[in-house]
């Protein structure tokens, strides 16, 4: 009631604000929804800053919504005033939003850029692409991090995290179902190939929460992917997952003395998405070509520990813009890191995530 | 009779008083109204029209009628408890209704909506889309089987023509863990998996105990800022205010740092040696950390409709009682509290409405045994995107709310709450 009141709030205000600039001059202003923090510093240094740079009628103006932006996009749409021009969001969303009506359908290969070599940008992308209105840009992982100095061991599995006697200490998990119900299937001896299958029954269901059930006591879940960082830093948990890129700062910028564990980590999508009925259309996508051709993907990995999603920016990715170290090694999609790894299955948590989730809640209740 | 004596009257213009005076008054309540409306424009668009609004979305369910009107239409002849598929004719309608609705991309839209009922819905329809565009000719339903055999179940189109009217009562039994079947009977959900029940008895508990807590720890402050001088008395409101200024976020952050395990209330009394290091407590993310951030950020609704109740307690009430014999306690007990009812009901009721619904600090320091219900909302509102169940765990939300402002009503009285 309170959040869908300030939703409602938030869309009109925005709405007001943005009518009195646009009107107040004739220079294009895009707004550009993104997570915030370093990812938005990220796409600040690495597309906007250029871009403005080159493009001097152009204001790009960042606002930190892609939390709850399924929801504001579709009030906006409601109320027939979008004020947003592009959308960062994960890939499960941009499915959402694109089977809602709330996303334009993207011709990529007519508006993005080709490799430089020419190939053109769908193969460049491949199979990430995974909705029609989905542009991808980066691919992160969630996954693990540890407390160097309060395990005996090393931890070298995922089933570490559910091993009491071998690493005893809290464990920061996900107060959801995706990706828990994953490694808890593969900890309890289900073949990597069969999870999905297994967990679309209410048995497999069952199954992995008793395996997530043997370590309940010493779960602190989290909402935000902050929290887990902070939780490891203060020693409040041994190990904890969380998105890698957050683990990278606390680990090579703030040393601290934690470490990755990169075993399982589940890959999953970040990009972007044209809100239907923007305003300013054709700016965007003049921007879009810009922002997302080989070599600016590969820039934003100077900022940010996540990988480029265009196979043509993998070479390109050199060392971190402040630290100077190679960045290449920190990357999810690194050999050494992605030995074992799953793709975060859209189209199952799209049919069974209400059930599941459901489910899954009521089981944290218990 | 009245009326012949004054219709002989006039004013000084020669209109009847009666008339005159009548326009006179008709003028000043236009006038007031006038006054008024700018007051009644906004509760109505920023209260009235919302709150309808959600309370129709908890029932409304136009869309599957809307974008499969010819699927709709052709089920009502089919019997759904028959045990067998629909015919041909059903299934000719939801071809052309899918291309309809690809043309119109709502395909997925509806698939979404259904998915809410049963899982798997969701892919059904946005693989329907397209496949149907490829069934050009009967037969029909051998077709939209052979592109995807859920068609072939009985359940799939159970489910579409139970959620084919307009209205429908399915996110309130939701709401309340229960579904109706097929058949038309309603069945609950077993105790261990309901949710929905069981977070609005603990919303209703721990604001309870927040209630208590607040009057607990607000009444000796709300008493000790009313009998000082002014000075002391101004500069401790102050202090009460202050974190009233602080965003709420850091509030809820700093109980985290006081609390946690490795936090500095451990720590102390690790260092003090009253537990151990291996014997710290939890006192956050559970339902302890959810009551005491929340009591410390409610505790000023508490203490200010006490404090301007209690500064109208004139002391010579309590001076007048030793005086004549009653020793301290039973002088505040029977002269002084009595008098300060009307505030402890004013604040129990601000902070008992307010705990009802917060949502901000159980989510962040609530871990799994202290969250409430308006996270369950917020959750559907911003994450799952079913508007329909969150207006419907609102609307159960408000109507319990009236039931505990009646109750409170019937045993405390609203005209004796007093803000002041």
């Amino acid at each position: 009631m309170k959040s869908f009141k300030s939703a409602l709030i938030a869309a009109a205000v925005a709405s007001v604000a943005a009518g009195a600039v646009t009107s107040a001059q004739a220079d294009t202003e895009l707004v550009v929804v993104s997570w915030g923090g370093a990812y938005s510093a990220s796409q600040q240094g690495a597309y906007h800053d250029p871009y403005m740079a080159a493009n001097s009628g152009v204001t790009i103006v960042n606002d930190d919504s892609s939390n709850a932006a399924v929801a504001k996009l579709r009030a906006m749409n409601e109320a027939g005033n979008v004020t947003w021009d592009l959308v960062d969001v994960v890939a499960a969303d941009a499915i959402r939003l694109c089977d809602e009506g709330l996303a334009e359908i993207i011709d990529h290969d007519k508006v993005l850029a080709p490799a430089p070599d020419g190939t053109p940008a769908s193969e460049d992308f491949g199979d990430l692409i995974v909705s029609e209105c989905f542009i991808p840009q980066i691919v992160y992982s969630t996954t693990f991090g540890y407390r160097t100095d309060m395990v005996s061991s090393t931890p070298t599995s995922v089933c570490d995290v559910f091993d009491l006697a071998k690493f005893p200490g809290k464990r920061a998990l996900e107060k959801n179902p995706i990706n828990n119900m994953e490694w808890a299937l593969l900890c309890d001896g289900v073949a990597p190939d069969q999870v999905y299958e297994v967990l679309g029954t209410p048995a497999g269901v069952e199954k992995a929460l008793a395996k997530l059930g043997t370590i309940k006591d010493n779960v602190v879940w989290w909402t935000k992917g902050a929290q887990t960082p902070q939780l490891l830093a203060d020693g409040e948990v041994v190990m904890g997952s969380t998105y890698n890129g957050r683990l990278f700062s606390v680990i090579e910028e703030e040393k601290q003395p934690i470490a990755m564990l990169w075993d399982w980590q589940v890959f999953d999508l970040d990009g972007w998405i044209v809100p239907t009925g923007t305003k300013n259309k054709a700016a965007v996508m003049e921007y879009l070509r810009f922002a997302t051709d080989t070599q600016r993907l590969a820039d934003q990995a100077k900022f940010i520990s996540y990988g480029p999603a265009r196979k043509s920016s993998a070479p390109l990715v050199g060392k971190h813009a402040t630290l100077g170290i190679d960045m290449a090694p920190h990357m999810p999609t690194d050999p050494a890191n992605s030995k074992t790894t799953l793709l975060y299955n859209y189209e199952f948590w799209a049919d069974n995530r209400d059930d599941i989730d459901e489910r899954f809640q009521s089981w944290l209740l218990q | 009779m009245q009326n012949s004596a004054s219709a002989a009257i006039v004013t000084a213009d020669g209109q009847p008083l009666k008339v005159s005076l009548a326009r006179a008054l008709r003028r000043q309540r236009m006038f007031a109204l006038a006054l008024v409306a700018p007051l009644f424009i906004f509760v109505a668009i920023s209260f009235i029209i919302p709150i309808a609004d959600m309370l129709f979305r908890s029932v409304e369910n136009g869309i599957v009628e809307e974008i499969l009107p010819q699927t709709v239409k052709a089920l009502e002849s089919w019997d759904e408890t028959s045990g067998e598929l629909p015919d041909e004719a059903v299934f000719a309608a939801m071809v052309a209704d899918l291309k309809v609705a690809r043309k119109e991309r709502t395909n997925t839209k509806v698939g979404q909506r259904l998915n809410y009922e049963r899982s798997g819905m969701s892919s059904l329809f946005r693989g329907a889309g397209r496949k149907a565009g490829r069934i050009k000719e009967a037969p029909y339903k051998e077709q939209l089987i052979k592109s995807d055999k859920d068609w072939g179940k009985i359940v799939t189109w159970q489910v579409i023509k139970q959620f084919s009217p307009n209205l429908t009562p399915g996110y309130y039994l939701a709401s309340v863990d229960a579904m109706q079947t097929p058949e038309g009977e309603i069945r609950f959900e077993d105790s261990e998996k309901a949710i929905h029940t069981k977070l609005f008895i603990r919303t209703m508990i721990m604001s309870v105990v927040i209630t208590l807590m607040t009057l607990l720890l607000g009444f000796p402050i709300a008493y000790l800022i009313a009998t000082q001088p002014a000075k002391i008395g101004n500069l401790l409101i102050i202090l009460v205010l202050l974190p009233f200024w602080t965003s709420l976020l850091v509030r809820t952050t700093s109980w985290i740092a006081l609390l946690q395990q490795q936090g500095v209330i451990n720590d102390i009394l690790v260092f003090i040696g009253i537990i151990s290091d291996d014997g710290r407590l939890t006192m956050i993310h559970n339902a302890t950390g959810s009551v005491i951030a929340m009591t410390h950020i409610l505790l000023p609704f508490m203490v200010l409709p006490l404090y301007s109740v209690m500064k109208t307690v004139p002391p010579t009430y309590m001076r007048a009682a030793t005086s004549l014999g009653a020793h301290p306690w039973p002088a505040f007990w029977k002269v002084y509290f009595p008098n300060t009812v009307p505030g402890i009901g004013a604040g129990a009721i601000l902070v008992f409405i307010l705990a009802i619904g917060y949502y901000i600090t159980p989510e962040l320091v609530g871990g799994t045994s202290g969250t409430f219900i308006s996270n369950r909302i917020a959750f559907h509102i911003q994450n799952s995107l079913n508007w329909g169940l969150a207006a419907a765990l609102g609307a159960v939300l408000l109507v319990i709310v009236l039931v505990f402002y009646l109750l409170y009503d019937k045993i405390v009285g609203i005209d004796n709450m007093k803000l002041g």
